[in-house]
């Protein structure tokens, strides 16, 4: 967040002896003040600050909820109850927690996608990359881990079977599992500490993110365009332009959030998950949360237990190679015509799988979830290389401001004032 | 998003920028608004729920069996409160002390229900920090804390410090002359 | 790049309309009714509730248990809206176990702070009278029953003004209306029942309620407000179940309108504020500096 040079100049003699300290509102000012902004970003862009908002508002619904959770067996159920009629607003709480997770997810997955398409994950950005596949990891730890509080049917045969997924691995397998359940089963001793759990990844979480933030500001945001600042014009600080673009997205978000909240509290849920824990009768469908939905039609097309979690773990890891995958030197689908359709064959593809793993898996649906297992893998294996090495990319525009006004001008050209460009200090 | 409305670039006066630096105004106004009623239901749900108020409903102590110098533990709204069952010297005693002698100078009679002098209904936790005082004893015949030694009569008046007061009287009624109802008065339940 | 999207398209359409073809035969979807309560602007019909208690308590008591209403929720706003006098008679009439100063088991009239007492004194009881399986408590039940309603359905659900999400209520009438003579040749064990709605048809509950069992208060006229019959009966218990599943919906849905309308209005605020912000921007901008991102 330093590599750039440090415009904040404190005025007052306090902020001058503060900053002389622990130069903090300088780290701040460089990174989200004067930090340069590509001015061709789209709404695309906006979902970095989305996803932090979101991260921000599971944190501390989380907090407030724990406030009144008990994470015993025996009352786990009837605490979210007791949350959802008589806590003051428990309801909403909950809702917004619950249904924040998916949120989250929803708002994770456009912004990989949107990685995806424009390149982002390519040199020099791979470090940052890779803290975002991490970031992704330890989300589904998380929201696992969560899904299992309210200890419904859902939450107890969703531990059962992803803790048996681990049980596959050879030799060490059983001691994972019983150092896992702290006992024979699923049962309290499991439930306890996986609240604990749950409540510690959001601030690992956190920890990446902030290196996250950081790699970011070091090797600066990619951009629709996939070529780098080359001057002052090409780019904009980041508030209040970004700011303020991030925020009105934000709200548009939040509504689009509110909505699920108070309309659809339970869609994205489980009517299952409302009937409380019972070892004894399994639900007819086992299904996980949506955006597990993916991964769990992968682990489901190999007919071999070992094989399916192999396959299913590398079909995130796979993800962290990307950066050295694509051989192509140029970052954005907007310039690479045959990648790009398969960067779209690619999203069908992860959405076909989401809708498999929620179908049984017998018959044609099994076929379907092996033909799209295989592609996802093709597609890194096969197609980044391959289309990389021999795919003819378009023109890259000369700079990112031509990008905006059109090839050959300097400025103007698409509404943007000439004045200010040429002459800022004239003004007010 | 306010201070964006002092930009240099704005152009005061004019229609557009007065315009302008409203809109600007407004926006920011929604954004504190907005953030001020997300962060209501948070402070909300820390006050005591449905289920906290329901169970702090008033409560009824029957009186018939307690014996004559007797103190007897209850608890309502998870607060220990003494009923005691005085004997005619201790109310005799306590009604005696001259007020200039207190530290927190009450008469008896402000401590007890009118006609039933016999009962003292008291809070059982000591002013000074919210120990449990023990009944019977100290040189006041009491209660004598063991914390921190505050004395206490045979109407919880506060007789040495370092306690500031008299143990305080919750709100009660009598519903008939063996039974109490805590948590009433004047015929209405306290919120 | 267009043939490669509508291949894409085509091959999403062909697979996700394999799987319709597929559904699973025999249980037949409940027929959807309309609900006061269902959609954005939904309420609760407190008469309806009121009534849909009333036969929770005459009927469905007997055997289902409701552990986490209490008394006073009858009372609470967005309810079936009972005065918190009838709330307070109403417990009365129940009696609920507790310990006394002596450590003795002591029965004494419930509270409005008591939950519904149970039928049985625990599941392994309600079991063993039940022929082996305790019948479902009633309190999240609504929420806890569901169907697929497959594709493209499952998207329409989702959305505003169109969306659905009353499947629990819908299954629960269709369930207690589903009751009927087992087609020819089907075997039916004993201490089971035919019940098309429910899966595998083969269920445990007797039929529980018919025609004229509950009477209903009359109006001022001493006429019916409602008929007597298992239809109505089974949609007023099943929209008190709604209620009991969901006690704030209605604080919630109103509140989700006025939330909603505040960010659309600051989201247009917002936009504006955006639009103005940049349309100052030319090519320079204060703060940069860009020769540190030459390097790539």
């Amino acid at each position: 967040m330093s590599g750039h040079g440090n415009t904040y100049v404190p005025k007052s003699a306090l902020a001058k002896w503060f900053e002389s300290r622990l130069p903090l509102v300088g780290l701040v000012h460089s990174s989200f003040v004067s930090f340069p902004v590509p001015r061709n970003l789209n709404y695309f862009w906006t979902f970095g600050a989305i996803l932090i908002a979101m991260l921000v508002s599971q944190i501390v619904t989380g907090v407030w909820l724990a406030m009144h959770y008990d994470p015993s067996a025996a009352n786990a159920f009837n605490s979210v109850e007791h949350i959802m009629r008589d806590v003051n607003y428990g309801w909403l709480l909950r809702y917004m927690h619950a249904n924040g997770a998916s949120m989250f997810f929803v708002a994770v997955y456009v912004h990989i996608f949107r990685n995806l398409y424009y390149g982002s994950y390519k040199a020099p950005r791979e470090v940052l990359y890779i803290l975002g596949v991490i970031i992704y990891l330890l989300m589904m730890a998380t929201a696992f881990l969560g899904y299992t509080l309210p200890w419904g049917q859902m939450s107890f045969w969703g531990a059962t079977v992803i803790t048996s997924i681990l049980g596959a691995i050879p030799v060490v397998g059983d001691t994972i599992q019983s150092l896992l359940w702290g006992g024979y089963s699923v049962g309290s001793p499991t439930l306890n500490r996986f609240f604990s759990l749950h409540y510690l990844l959001p601030f690992m979480i956190t920890g990446v993110v902030v290196l996250h933030v950081w790699a970011l500001h070091v090797t600066g945001q990619n951009n629709p365009a996939g070529i780098p600042i080359k001057s002052g014009k090409d780019a904009v600080a980041f508030t209040p332009y970004a700011t303020i673009k991030d925020v009105f997205a934000a709200v548009v978000f939040f509504a689009f959030f509110a909505y699920w909240i108070f309309y659809q509290p339970n869609y994205l849920g489980h009517a299952d998950n409302y009937v409380p824990a019972n070892p004894a009768v399994t639900p007819a469908h086992i299904v996980p949360e949506w955006y597990f939905l993916p991964f769990y039609a992968i682990l489901r097309a190999v007919p071999d237990k070992l094989g399916g979690v192999i396959l299913m773990f590398s079909a995130v890891l796979i993800l962290a190679l990307a950066p050295w995958l694509d051989t192509s030197r140029v970052r954005s689908c907007n310039y690479r015509p045959i990648y790009r359709q398969f960067f779209f064959l690619f999203v069908v593809v992860c959405i076909l799988l989401g809708w498999l793993g929620a179908k049984p898996p017998e018959g044609g649906y099994v076929i379907a979830a092996r033909l799209c297992t295989a592609y996802y893998f093709l597609h890194f294996l096969l197609v980044m290389p391959l289309v990389g090495l021999f795919e003819t990319p378009k023109a890259l525009p000369g700079s990112i401001l031509e990008t905006v006004t059109g090839p050959g001008k300097q400025v103007g050209g698409s509404g943007m004032p000439v004045g200010a460009a040429a002459a800022p200090s004239s003004k007010g | 998003m306010a201070n964006t409305a002092a930009d240099p670039d704005s152009t005061h006066g004019a229609p557009d920028g007065t315009r302008r630096d409203f809109m600007f105004l407004a926006t920011g106004a929604g954004l504190a608004v907005g953030a001020g009623a997300l962060a209501w239901p948070f402070v909300a749900s820390m006050a005591p729920d449905a289920e906290t108020i329901a169970a702090g409903a008033p409560l009824e102590v029957d009186l018939s069996p307690i014996q004559e110098g007797q103190i007897v533990n209850v608890f309502w709204r998870g607060k220990l409160i003494f009923v005691r069952s005085r004997s005619e010297k201790e109310i005799k005693e306590a009604a005696a002390v001259p007020l200039s002698d207190l530290i927190d100078p009450q008469p008896d009679a402000a401590r007890v229900k009118d006609g039933h002098a016999k009962w003292l209904v008291v809070y059982g936790n000591c002013t000074h920090l919210g120990c449990v005082p023990i009944g019977h004893q100290g040189q006041y015949e009491g209660w004598s804390c063991p914390c921190h030694g505050s004395l206490y009569d045979t109407s919880g008046r506060v007789r040495r410090g370092p306690a500031p007061a008299n143990l305080p009287i919750p709100p009660y009624l009598f519903e008939s002359e063996t039974k109490i109802r805590i948590g009433e008065e004047g015929g209405k339940a306290v919120a | 790049m267009k043939t490669t999207r509508v291949l894409a398209a085509s091959l999403l359409a062909a697979v996700m309309s394999l799987s319709v073809a597929s559904a699973d035969e025999g249980t037949p979807h409940p027929p959807r009714e309309t609900w006061s309560f269902a959609g954005i602007f939904g309420r609760f019909d407190q008469a309806q509730l009121q009534r849909g208690f009333q036969v929770y308590k005459e009927v469905c008591s007997s055997c289902h248990s409701m552990n986490l209403v209490r008394f006073r929720n009858l009372a609470e706003a967005g309810g079936p809206a009972f005065s918190a006098g009838q709330v307070k008679e109403l417990a009365s009439q129940y009696k609920v176990k507790e310990q006394n100063d002596a450590g003795e088991d002591v029965e004494r009239p419930a509270r409005a702070a008591d939950p519904f007492p149970p039928p049985f004194p625990n599941e392994k009881a309600a079991a063993a009278a039940n022929g082996g399986k305790a019948p479902p408590d009633f309190s999240v039940l609504a929420k806890a029953r569901t169907y697929e309603r497959g594709f493209p359905l499952f998207i329409v659900d989702a959305m505003p003004f169109v969306g659905f999400s009353e499947q629990g209520v819908d299954y629960i009438h269709a369930l207690l209306n589903g009751y009927e003579e087992p087609p020819a040749g089907k075997e039916i064990p004993s201490g089971t029942y035919y019940n098309k709605y429910y899966a595998g048809h083969l269920i445990a509950m007797p039929k529980p309620i018919s025609d004229g069992q509950v009477t209903y208060a009359k109006n001022d006229k001493g006429e019916p407000v409602v008929p007597e019959t298992t239809e109505q009966y089974s949609k007023d218990v099943a929209a008190f179940m709604a209620w009991a599943a969901e006690p704030h919906m209605m604080a919630r849905k109103a509140l989700g309108l006025r939330v909603i309308l505040f960010l659309l209005v600051l989201a247009g605020l917002l936009y504006y504020v955006k639009k103005k912000i940049w349309a100052k921007v030319g090519g320079e901008v204060h703060g940069l500096q860009p020769e540190l991102h030459k390097t790539y």
